[in-house]
């Protein structure tokens, strides 16, 4: 396997501004949508990037595709910084990294074909298939288990599944080297939701490509990817190769996370190991200080007071493949047991 | 518009259930011809039971659920069959009967909450509404009552998130705000309609633990609505799998996941990928589920049925089977029990 890393995100930000009231001057408070955001993919791999909603995942997403431009941190693709390409540059990075949106039905135009939306790209970039841009849509279509003679079909006589595979030739149109796809099956049922997810599999492994997986559904995380990352308020508190992180998760909030999941299976069900996290997502515009989960950890009212001071005063270490970003994961284990 | 069906003499003292659905279909005319979205649904339901209706988009399970609670009548759909409440035909009963009934005997959460809750009032004024018109009480009393369910459903200071408008909620306390306001004149049945599908998981966790606590502690039954294994897993007693607007199989929740015996039931299951089994390839169903405009005249699931040639003599292309209980089990399927179980065992 080709491990060399193609995408390396450092320390990546995104804030945005609160716009001020009479007495809080404009740009004096700001949203971290995305704090320090640090991880990195080989070709052919797939990087899971799961949490609830509104921690940062799909503007993470947005940020790699350069869709959002960041606010600070490097985002390298190929040994090129594209955090802040613009004009001409930007447009030629536009092949290497394409998207998959969500909703099958807000992203193709209703009065586009079938086939004028796949060729966009290709049109876009100036590209000259050979053989002719009609028979390399053709052949995309076929890619992704369509039929040619879609080709001059619109996006209302499709299902929400295949509408989700035009999306897919349309990414994979320009042999991009990332495809960052942004709860690409969330909005399909379960059994056309398997087709899809077995097809980004099979691109995967036919062209190299490397997602980025962005999704709330863990079990379709842990199926495709290769690593995962887990985001809590901008941050990611905890990453690692996919079995290690399911199996053996360190941070109380991947514990939490994994735990909550509804298991298809009443006996694993009963047996499963609860930790029910009290309360929701604290606002980011106003973020708990040192460490953002404190305020939910199971693990935060075992501890002793001056534990309790270190997670309250010191921001923890952003996490690293060896490490969770928290001071006390070590005891984790043991106390989360006392905790049931 | 509501037809009264030839009624079989049973009335409800003779069977006794606490709620008992017979051959309940509804039809929807369209400018396309007549929709089937439901097509003769059996079930029934005892108090302190959690019922699980499983099922994709289209299947069937939102259109059940609204004509139980009778938000049919007065549109243009066609309901026929029987839907005894206590006795009571929820099909046939008059509108201002069942406005009675609705929120005092059967309560509904639905999916989005903040679709369902009005912005222009406080959430607790909506809660203690529900509680004025069922119960003769001062408004006083009604907003005792709303703060002490707010409370219940686990909102913290709940005397003041009483006043508060729904956008100051997040999602997953919308959604507590709901279920305060369908418990707090303690219907004896629930209706949930997908109540967790737009939280977050450890929200949904929040919620489920929630809704089976206030379950026990008014020993009410639940309809439960979802896409999702792993909610019934969790929390129902038995199962109840639609497809293209039938029931095809039913049963106690173990024996549906541990003694599949529907091909569509088995189909399901494995083509969901699961915490602990993340090597395999997804075996999804092909194809798509049926127009419902013009459902085949054999089997519904014929056409995406991986068993269909075994049963021989096409005949789920021709006959449509029914739904054969056996032992509080029951499945819609032209092959016989020896034959699934080969079949689930060799794949």
């Amino acid at each position: 396997m080709d491990t060399q890393a193609i995408l390396h995100v450092q320390n990546l930000q995104k804030h945005f501004p609160i716009k001020g009231g009479l007495f809080s001057p404009k740009g004096s408070k700001r949203v971290k949508a995305v704090d320090g955001v640090s991880f990195s993919l080989a070709r052919g791999q797939t990087l899971g990037l799961v949490g609830e909603s509104g921690c940062g995942k799909s503007t993470t997403g947005r940020m790699v595709a350069r869709l959002m431009d960041p606010t600070g941190g490097r985002i390298v693709i190929d040994g090129v910084d594209i955090s802040q390409l613009g004009g001409r540059e930007l447009y030629n990075f536009r092949r290497k990294v394409q998207m998959i949106f969500q909703d099958p039905f807000a992203s193709l135009n209703p009065r586009q074909t079938v086939g004028t939306a796949i060729a966009a790209p290709m049109l876009a970039q100036k590209i000259n298939p050979s053989g002719g841009m009609k028979n390399r849509v053709k052949e995309l279509l076929e890619q992704v288990g369509l039929k040619p003679e879609h080709y001059n079909r619109f996006p209302h006589e499709f299902s929400g599944g295949q509408r989700q595979r035009v999306g897919i030739a349309r990414a994979i149109s320009l042999n991009p080297s990332v495809i960052v796809c942004d709860e690409p099956v969330s909005a399909l049922d379960v059994s056309v939701q398997a087709q899809v997810v077995n097809l980004l599999q099979e691109i995967q492994r036919d062209t190299g490509v490397a997602y980025i997986f962005i999704a709330h559904d863990l079990s379709v995380v842990r199926h495709i990817s290769h690593d995962v990352a887990v985001m809590y308020l901008g941050k990611i508190v905890e990453r690692g190769p996919r079995d290690e992180l399911f199996h053996d998760p360190k941070h109380p909030y991947t514990k939490a996370l994994l735990s909550a999941v509804p298991l298809p299976d009443p006996n694993a069900a009963r047996l499963q190991q609860k930790i029910r996290l009290r309360g929701d997502l604290p606002s980011p515009a106003n973020p708990p200080s040192g460490c953002v989960f404190r305020t939910r950890c199971p693990l935060f009212s075992t501890l002793g007071e001056e534990q309790q001071q270190r997670c309250i005063t010191e921001i923890p270490a952003p996490a690293s493949t060896a490490a969770p970003a928290c001071h006390h994961s070590g005891m984790a284990a043991a106390a989360l047991a006392d905790v049931q | 518009m509501t037809q009264l069906q030839p009624s079989s003499p049973a009335s409800a003292n003779e069977t006794g259930a606490f709620l008992e659905v017979r051959n309940l279909s509804v039809k929807f005319p369209t400018d396309d011809g007549l929709v089937s979205a439901v097509n003769g649904m059996d079930f029934s339901l005892e108090r302190g039971q959690t019922l699980g209706i499983v099922g994709e988009s289209g299947s069937g399970k939102s259109v059940t659920s609204q004509a139980l609670m009778g938000l049919l009548k007065g549109t243009s759909a066609q309901v026929t069959g029987q839907a005894l409440f206590q006795g009571k035909d929820l099909v046939t009963l008059p509108e201002s009967r069942m406005r009675q009934l609705r929120g005092r005997n059967i309560g509904m959460i639905f999916q989005d909450p903040l679709s369902a809750l009005h912005p222009f009032f406080t959430v607790g004024e909506q809660i203690a509404e529900a509680y004025l018109v069922h119960n003769t009480a001062s408004k006083k009393q009604a907003r005792a009552a709303a703060v002490d369910m707010l409370g219940r459903v686990g909102i913290p200071s709940p005397e003041q998130r009483y006043d508060e408008y729904p956008h100051h909620f997040s999602g997953g306390m919308r959604q507590r705000a709901m279920i305060a306001m369908a418990l707090i004149c303690e219907p004896e049945l629930l209706i949930a309609d997908e109540p967790t599908t737009a939280l977050d998981v450890t929200v949904q966790a929040q919620i489920l633990d929630l809704m089976s606590e206030l379950q026990q502690e008014t020993n009410s039954a639940l309809i439960l609505i979802t896409h999702d294994l792993g909610v019934v897993a969790e929390v129902c007693d038995s199962v109840l799998v639609m497809y293209g607007g039938q029931c095809v199989e039913s049963g106690p929740v173990d024996e549906i996941f541990y003694d599949t015996q529907h091909p569509y039931t088995l189909g399901l299951l494995k083509s969901m990928p699961t915490l602990n089994s993340s090597a395999r390839r997804l075996n999804p169903i092909p194809g798509q589920p049926p127009s419902l405009l013009d459902l085949p005249k054999g089997c519904i699931f014929s056409a995406r049925c991986d068993y269909a040639a075994l049963a021989g003599d096409g005949v789920c292309a021709s006959t449509r089977p029914g739904l054969v209980v056996e032992g509080g089990h029951g499945t819609r399927c032209h092959l016989d029990r020896r034959q699934i179980l080969t079949l689930r065992n060799t794949r």
